[in-house]
C-alpha cells in the first residue's frame, strides 16, 4: 500500500494537482449524503398524503386516491379544534416570548453589581437546556395534585386540583412554562445588543437630569429596536409551531380540547391509529404553510433588518 | 455609570434586584424541589410535604437506582449516541462548512449547495414519512437510528460558515503559499481558529442527543435499548396521554407509583447537564450571538 501510495504521489507531482474544486466537492460529500437519506428521501414519502399507503406495498405500490385525504381532512371536526388549538398556542409564546426576553435584558442591563448580574444570567439560561420530558415531569410534580402549588393555594382556601388536567388554563400553563424556559436564553441576544451601547449616552443623560426611567425610555430601549424587529419577524415562521416535544411531554386526555396542536395529532393520527396518510396529509399542509410563513419572514427580515442567513 | 442616588432610584435597584432574584430562584427552584424529593421518605413526598427541605432524608430512592439495571442501560446508550452523534456530526459540518464558506468563485456549486441546504432547514416531509423512511433502512432498533436519523443539523453548519467566513483571509493565504492543501489548511489552520463557534456547536449538538427521546420513543422497541430520556419518559410521565382519569384515579395512581424513585432519576439525568454547563456557557453567547446579529 505504502509504495503504490508514494508512487502516485511522484505520478501526482508530474501531472497537474488535483484542482482545489475536487477537494471542496469531497468535502461536502458526507454532508450532502446524509442530507439525502434523512432529508430528501422523506420529502419523497409526501406522496404518502396522496395515497391509501399502506407498509407493505409502500411508496411506489400504494393505491393513489388524489386529494381524497385532504377532503377527508377538511370534514374531520378535529381539525378545527387542532388549528384552533395551535394558532392560540403558538401566537401566546410568539407574543410572550418577545416581551419578556426584552423587559428581563433592560432589568437585568440597569443591575451594577457585577457579580449578581453574571450569577442571574448563568441561572436563568440554564432551563433552556433541560429536555421537556424531565421539565414536564418536574412540572407534573409541582402541579400535581399533592404538588407545591397546590399547597400555597391551600393556604389561601383553594381546594386542591389536578392543575395539569385542567382544560380551561391548560394553554396558560403551556405558554407560562415555556416563556420560563427560554426567556433567559432569548434575553442573550438583547444583553449582547446592549453592551454596544456607548456608556457616554448614559453619563449624559444623567449630567441632563434623566431618571432611570427615562434613560431607559430614550436610551436602551431605542438601541434595542433593530434587534426588537429583527427577532418580531424572525419568530413570526413560528405561528404553526406550538412545541411538539412540550405539548406531547406536558399533556394528556383530558385537556386534548384545548392542548391538541398539529404536530400532537399528527403523532397520534400517525404513528399511535396507524392512519398514515391523513397524518402525512395534515404534516404536508403544515409544513407548506411554515415554508411560506418563514419565507416570508426572512424575507420581511431582510428587507427592514438586513439580516441575512447566509 | 449614573450615580444619582435619588430616592426613585434607590426604590428601583431594591425592586429590580428584588425581581431578578426571584426569577433566578424560580429557575433553580424546580431542580432543587427534585433533588428534595428525591433523599426524601417515600410517605412525606405522596403526602405533598416536601416544599423547600428534603423532610426524612434518605438515599433510598438513591440505592435502589444502583441496582436498576435498565436505568444503567439507558445511560449508556445515551453515552453513546451523545459520543457517537456528536464527533460524527462535529466531522460532517466541520467539512461541509468548509467550502461553503468560500465565495461562489472559489468553489463553483457553492450557491447551490447553500440553497439545498437552506430548503431542507425550511421544509420537511413531515414525521410520518420520515418515520418510514428510517424503517425502510432497517434502523429499527439500530443505535444508528438514533445517531444519524436527525438527518444534518443545518442551522449549526450556518453558524459555522458564518464563523469561517470572518476569518482573516491572510491566515489562508499564507498557508497556500506554504503549498498546504486545503485538508490541511482546514484542519491545521482553520479549525484551531474556531474554537468559540465549534464549542458552542459541540455544546448545541451533544445537549440535542443527550435531551431527544422521541426517536428512542419511535424506532427503538426493545426498552434496553431506550435512550435515558426515553426511558424517563416512559417511567416518569404517568398520566398516559390516551387515557382519560378522575381525580380518584389519579390519586390512586399516585399511590402505586414512586414519586421519590422517579425524582431520583430525573436528578441523575441532570447531573452530567450541571457539571458541562458552567464550562461552556460563556462559548454559548458568542454562538447564539453569531447567528443572530450579523451584517
Amino acid at each position: 500500500m505504502k509504495d503504490s501510495n508514494s508512487n502516485t504521489e511522484k505520478i501526482r507531482k508530474h501531472r497537474k494537482p488535483i484542482p482545489v474544486q475536487v477537494h471542496y466537492m469531497l468535502m461536502v460529500i458526507p454532508g450532502f449524503v446524509w442530507l439525502i437519506l434523512f432529508s430528501i428521501v422523506p420529502m419523497v414519502g409526501i406522496v404518502m398524503a396522496f395515497q391509501n399507503f399502506s407498509p407493505s406495498k409502500g411508496w411506489f405500490g400504494s393505491e393513489w386516491v388524489g386529494w381524497e385525504n385532504f377532503e377527508y381532512l377538511w370534514r374531520l371536526g378535529d381539525t378545527r379544534q387542532v388549528l384552533a388549538n395551535t394558532l392560540i398556542i403558538a401566537s401566546g409564546k410568539i407574543v410572550l416570548n418577545l416581551l419578556v426576553p426584552i423587559i428581563f435584558a433592560v432589568l437585568l442591563n440597569e443591575v451594577r453589581n457585577v457579580k449578581f448580574k453574571k450569577t442571574v444570567q448563568t441561572i436563568v439560561y440554564l432551563p433552556h437546556f433541560i429536555s421537556w420530558v424531565i421539565l414536564a415531569s418536574i412540572m407534573s410534580n409541582i402541579f400535581g395534585y399533592t404538588g407545591v402549588v397546590n399547597l400555597i393555594l391551600g393556604w389561601f382556601g383553594v381546594e386542591p386540583s389536578v392543575i395539569m388536567g385542567n382544560a380551561d388554563t391548560f394553554r396558560q400553563l403551556l405558554i407560562g412554562t415555556d416563556v420560563w424556559k427560554e426567556f433567559g436564553y432569548g434575553a442573550v441576544i438583547y444583553l449582547a445588543a446592549l453592551t454596544g451601547i456607548d456608556p457616554n449616552l448614559y453619563e449624559a443623560a444623567a449630567i441632563d437630569g434623566a431618571g432611570r426611567w427615562k434613560s431607559i425610555r430614550h436610551i436602551t430601549l431605542p438601541s434595542l429596536i433593530p434587534t426588537i424587529v429583527l427577532m418580531g419577524t424572525l419568530s413570526l415562521g413560528n405561528i404553526l409551531n406550538g412545541g411538539f416535544d412540550q405539548v406531547f411531554n406536558m399533556y394528556n386526555a383530558s385537556v386534548f380540547s384545548t392542548a391538541d396542536i398539529i404536530d400532537t395529532w399528527v403523532y397520534r393520527i400517525g404513528l399511535v391509529n396507524m392512519q398514515y396518510s391523513l397524518a402525512s396529509c395534515a404534516g404536508l399542509l403544515k409544513s407548506v404553510v411554515s415554508l411560506i410563513m418563514i419565507s416570508a419572514s426572512y424575507l420581511l427580515a431582510r428587507k427592514f433588518a438586513d439580516y441575512r442567513i447566509f | 455609570m449614573i450615580k444619582s442616588k435619588t430616592i426613585g432610584s434607590r426604590i428601583f435597584t431594591v425592586v429590580n434586584t428584588l425581581i431578578l432574584a426571584i426569577l433566578a430562584l424560580s429557575c433553580l427552584y424546580p431542580l432543587w424541589y427534585t433533588f428534595c424529593l428525591s433523599v426524601s421518605a417515600k410517605e412525606a413526598v405522596d403526602a405533598g410535604m416536601v416544599v423547600m427541605t428534603p423532610i426524612g432524608f434518605n438515599l433510598s430512592s438513591y440505592s435502589m437506582i444502583m441496582k436498576d439495571s435498565e436505568f444503567f442501560s439507558s445511560v449508556w446508550v445515551s453515552v453513546q449516541r451523545v459520543v457517537l452523534g456528536t464527533v460524527i456530526s462535529m466531522v460532517v459540518m466541520i467539512l461541509i462548512a468548509y467550502p461553503l464558506s468560500k465565495t461562489n468563485k472559489e468553489f463553483k456549486i457553492r450557491n447551490v449547495c447553500m440553497w439545498v441546504l437552506i430548503f431542507t432547514m425550511l421544509f420537511s416531509g413531515g414525521t410520518i414519512p420520515w418515520f418510514m423512511t428510517v424503517k425502510y433502512y432497517g434502523l429499527i432498533d439500530s443505535i444508528w437510528a438514533l445517531i444519524l436519523s436527525g438527518s444534518l443539523p443545518v442551522f449549526n453548519v450556518i453558524l459555522i460558515i458564518s464563523f469561517f467566513r470572518q476569518l482573516p483571509k491572510d491566515l489562508e493565504e499564507a498557508a497556500v503559499v506554504d503549498g498546504a492543501g486545503p485538508w490541511r489548511i482546514l484542519w491545521g489552520i482553520i479549525v484551531p481558529c474556531s474554537v468559540p463557534v465549534l464549542a458552542t456547536v459541540v455544546l448545541f449538538v451533544s445537549v440535542g442527543h443527550w435531551n431527544e427521546y422521541l426517536q428512542g420513543l419511535l424506532f427503538m422497541n426493545t426498552p434496553e435499548k431506550y435512550p435515558l430520556q426515553t426511558y424517563i419518559k416512559q417511567i416518569v410521565v404517568k398520566i398516559s396521554p390516551d387515557v382519560s382519569y378522575t381525580t380518584e384515579q389519579y390519586q390512586e395512581l399516585l399511590k402505586n407509583s414512586n414519586k421519590a424513585l422517579d425524582a431520583a432519576k430525573v436528578f441523575i439525568s441532570m447531573i452530567p447537564m450541571l457539571l458541562v454547563y458552567p464550562f461552556i456557557q460563556r462559548y454559548f453567547v458568542t454562538g447564539i450571538t453569531l447567528g443572530a446579529v450579523k451584517g
